[in-house]
């Protein structure tokens, strides 16, 4: 068993609510709490949850674009929360990000060349040999240099512009690619071809992805891990298989129930999850779920619900597991 | 928002894109919209003019502008000789208006200029530093706005006396904080955009976030802005002047031109309307090609 | 919401003494002493000392403002060098003749401005907004203390229907309504310029709103579309009328001197002339905590028309 590619421990990280005559916080958002998981290479690792639930904040935690409150992060072997400003600047080149608007993540006074070419002056490659890997990298993700490359970000369509933030992100050979909703804001059928491709760069590159999506199809297309996040905290882990399979965690089988089918002859009569979305300034105590949750027990409320092995490889925090260790359901 | 006048023509006459095809960047865009204004273009053309008699005084003026005879006092214009007629002194009307536009541009542009750039340096530092930097420049910045601009100028002016120096520096400090307000709160705005985030995940420092990204994208908000403010400026040179507390005798200058001819306007009104006229006119140009500039650079779509 | 007046409230007194301190220091940046402007060439030292010390100008710099800043507080604002009266009396009696020239310029400003820029806006595109939008542009663009003067040409001069100079010298409203007509027009006209283009601004962004077009184009009674802009545009408009209430009350100075008006201008102009050190701090002082307190109201007043607003 080769060792992960990166390894996550306790992330926390909470935003303060400021109000009061002296702007004290009053409040705290609580975005990403005690999240711990680990990638391994060659994989994709999928996270899936609503909006509000810390998808991106983790994200921005994993990069170190934010600091988290506690907690580390290790990309191979090393910690990347504790290193240098020149350690960190090295392990960018590793560690890339596809943003998820198509639209505020392309300087729009640059053209696309030079948006993809930047990352490499800014490690110091010379501008001629910059500008020729930006557009041999345009015409991997299918935009083609002399048509488009001195283009300008608003002249691009959607696709295209989310084309090009891949090629940006991998213009400097990076061994993890994260990608914070990447196809969200496309057109259905556009989304496919972006998935395909990156199906395809990651099995030339020998990358390892890590996906973030709240839309369930698109997990489920390209992953072979899955984490379930719910309110800061991870629910579910397993195989994508196991997962769509048989999901454990209340919340899990919700997301999957509720997922619109192709199929007419599973319409739905009622929403799978009552309730609103959840809060997360004030979350509930012991398991974040069970205001919402249609098998919610007193202890619920009392104690958070460890993580409990299901199957190989598959994990669950939930109560209802805890008092069956021989995975009745 | 177009302007009524102008631009807002042309794209009513559906030259809504330049040549399609071509990639055009943001300042081609800016470059053909200001073709296509007329207004702003015969703004522009009337700013050149007087810029140029201005710059070209020495040589244009027929008279010495401190000459004065006694005879010739007040002469109105079409006097032969003096086409503009003469001061309450003798003094040539044209030569004094040449020269003294020199005076009165430079005590005008030269408080903007400085305001651009030391004010966007320090928006741009408040705005991307943030918390402590940012409180600081901005609420000291807000002392400075407890003062109507004008009361501002006359208070700093008056403190440190007359003379053109004098001017120039109570101007720049009165004009240096809105420039400064501008300026953060665009870098503000853009510092949230994700393709700032891109970078730094690229691994790019400040040094290469702020020129490669930020200059580009914020400057050209604060330029507008800036130009907005060159008519006031001009304005409120002239008025220090016009209080005995900017350029002095015998310099001429406009608004020192206006006071001394004030008391004139009971023997001849045509005469001392002149510098004010001059002071009018290019203001308004100023403000004519400045709405254009904003026009021209406005984002759309 | 009263948070938000409580911490505006809070922010007010940094910048009221911030500004007190710049006062206070701008006046001893000034070349040349001021005692020896004021008294008489041949005094000797020893009265010219003694002038001093009964001024405080003899201590040290940080204690001198200390010392004045209490007075201040007490409403103390020292006496004039030149007149030997208490600066508060004269502050008090310009500040009452400025308000009134402020007032009345503003409202004619106000009310112009806010018409033609609803006209304008209303009517985009067609010959009343180019013509209000030109109108405009001219406003902003004059000199205040020229039009001052081409106006005394035209109606004092030429046509003798109003008189040129300020205070009346005949009790009564109409001769003071005389006297107030000219500098209340010169003083109007770049503020005239400038609200009317925020007004046509303002009211553009919402009626180029897709919802309130698409309402329009349902056939929503003009009246109502009117009044929704109007509601909307509202903040916008405070903000400016505000500041341009301020640019009168400060900038008056100009206007009041071509047509000598006896207020806060006119007192500042003597002022500086005469170095008269205390005036100049006393009318700076007043006119500065106007402002601050006048910009604190807007800003109370936009909270109250719109809550959102509050959200700091």
């Amino acid at each position: 068993m080769t060792a992960p590619l990166l390894r996550a421990r306790d992330l926390t990280k909470r935003f303060p609510l400021r109000g009061g005559l002296l702007g004290r916080p009053r409040a705290w958002v609580h975005a990403v709490d005690g999240v711990s998981f680990d990638v391994n290479p060659g994989e994709t690792l999928g996270i899936v949850g609503e909006s509000g639930c810390g998808k991106s904040t983790l994200a921005r935690l994993l990069l170190r674009l934010i600091e988290p409150d506690t907690g580390s992060v290790a990309f191979a072997g090393e910690d990347v929360l504790r290193a240098s400003r020149s350690r960190m600047k090295r392990l960018r080149r590793d560690l890339q990000l596809v943003f998820q608007d198509p639209y505020a993540s392309l300087n729009p006074r640059l053209t696309i060349e030079d948006a993809v070419a930047f990352s490499l002056l800014v490690h110091g490659t010379p501008r001629g040999e910059a500008r020729d890997r930006a557009r041999a990298l345009l015409d991997r993700v299918g935009l083609d240099p002399r048509l488009h490359g001195r283009r300008y970000a608003h002249e691009l369509s959607g696709g295209q512009r989310q084309r090009v933030n891949i090629a940006r992100a991998l213009v400097l050979d990076p061994r993890l690619l994260l990608l914070d909703e990447p196809v969200s804001a496309l057109d259905k059928s556009v989304q496919a071809q972006v998935l395909n491709l990156l199906q395809d760069l990651k099995a030339e590159r020998a990358l390892t992805y890590v996906l973030i999506s709240h839309d369930l199809n698109v997990i489920e297309y390209v992953s072979d891990r899955v984490l379930v996040m719910y309110l800061g905290e991870i629910v579910e882990t397993g195989s994508a298989e196991a997962l769509a399979r048989s999901p454990r965690h209340p919340y899990t089988q919700a997301l999957f129930a509720s997922a619109p089918s192709m199929d007419p002859d599973r319409r739905m009569d009622q929403p799978p999850i009552a309730g609103d979305p959840p809060n997360p300034i004030d979350p509930p105590s012991g398991c974040r779920f069970r205001t919402r949750c249609p098998f919610a027990m007193p202890r619920c409320a009392e104690v958070p619900p460890p993580f409990v092995p299901v199957e190989a490889g598959h994990e669950v925090a939930c109560h209802l597991y805890e008092l069956e260790p021989a995975g009745r359901r | 928002m177009a302007s009524s006048l102008g631009l807002g023509a042309a794209v009513d006459a559906g030259m809504a894109a330049p040549v399609a095809g071509a990639p055009m960047s943001y300042w081609r865009t800016v470059g053909w919209r200001l073709r296509h204004d007329r207004t702003t273009l015969a703004a522009g053309a009337v700013l050149l003019l007087i810029v140029l008699s201005a710059l070209l005084a020495p040589w244009l003026a027929p008279h010495d502008p401190s000459a004065g005879s006694i005879r010739l006092r007040l002469a109105s214009p079409g006097t032969p000789g003096h086409w503009l007629g003469t001061d309450e002194q003798g003094r040539d009307m044209l030569s004094r208006l040449l020269w003294g536009g020199r005076m009165t541009l430079l005590a005008g542009l030269t408080p903007v200029v400085v305001a651009f750039v030391v004010g966007s340096a320090l928006g741009i530092a408040a705005g991307f530093v943030g918390r402590t930097t940012n409180t600081l420049i901005m609420r000291t910045m807000d002392i400075f706005y407890a003062f109507p601009s004008v009361l501002l100028a006359i208070a700093i002016s008056g403190a440190l006396g007359p003379g053109l120096a004098n001017t120039l520096i109570s101007l720049s400090i009165v004009f240096i904080p809105r420039v400064v307000r501008v300026a953060e709160s665009a870098t503000v705005q853009v510092k949230g955009l994700e393709y700032i985030a891109a970078a730094r995940v690229s691994g790019a420092g400040v040094a290469a976030i702020v020129r490669h990204h930020l200059l580009a994208n914020v400057l050209g908000p604060i330029l507008v802005f800036a130009s907005t403010q060159v008519s006031l400026s001009i304005i409120l040179a002239a008025g220090l002047s016009f209080l005995g507390l900017g350029v002095t005798p015998p310099e001429a200058e406009w608004g020192l031109m206006l006071n001394t001819l004030r008391q004139s306007i009971y023997v001849n009104a045509v005469v001392p309307a002149l510098p004010g006229l001059a002071i009018f006119a290019t203001s308004m140009a100023f403000n004519l090609l400045s709405d254009g500039l904003r026009d021209a650079m406005e984002v759309r779509g | 919401m009263w948070v938000y007046v409580g911490r505006r409230l809070l922010l007010a007194i940094p910048t009221l003494l911030g500004a007190s301190v710049i006062v206070f220091a701008m006046v001893h940046l000034a070349p040349g002493d001021p005692i020896a402007a004021v008294m008489p060439a041949e005094s000797s030292a020893a009265e010219i000392e003694a002038t001093k010390r009964a001024y405080g100008f003899d201590r040290p710099l940080p204690v001198q403002y200390l010392v004045w800043l209490g007075r201040v507080a007490q409403g103390d604002l020292g006496r004039s060098i030149a007149t030997r009266r208490p600066v508060v009396l004269d502050v008090r009696d310009a500040l009452a003749n400025s308000l009134v020239l402020a007032l009345s310029s503003s409202l004619l400003a106000f009310v112009v401005g806010i018409a033609l820029g609803l006209l304008s806006a209303f009517r985009q595109g067609r010959v009343v907004d180019k013509l209000c939008a030109m109108l405009a542009v001219i406003g902003v663009s004059v000199p205040h203390y020229w039009a001052g003067i081409i106006l005394i040409i035209i109606f004092s001069v030429q046509l003798n229907w109003l008189p040129a100079m300020g205070a009346a010298d005949d009790p009564g409203l109409g001769p003071y309504l005389r006297h107030i007509a000219l500098p209340t027009v010169a003083l109007a006209l770049i503020p005239l310029g400038v609200i009317t283009r925020v007004v046509r601004s303002a009211a553009l962004d919402i009626l180029n709103q897709e919802f309130v077009m698409a309402l329009r184009a349902k056939g929503l009674a003009a009246r109502r579309v009117f009044v929704h802009v109007v509601k909307n545009a509202a903040p916008q408009i405070l903000t400016v009328l505000g500041l341009q209430f301020g640019f009168q009350l400060g900038g008056s100075v100009l206007v009041e001197s071509v047509f000598s008006w006896p207020g806060t201008g006119y007192l500042l102009n003597l002022a500086i002339f005469q170095r008269d050190i205390p005036v100049l701090q006393g009318v700076i002082l007043v006119l500065a905590t106007f402002f601050v307190l006048l910009n604190l109201a807007v800003d109370l007043l936009q909270t109250l028309i719109d809550p959102r607003i509050a959200r700091h």
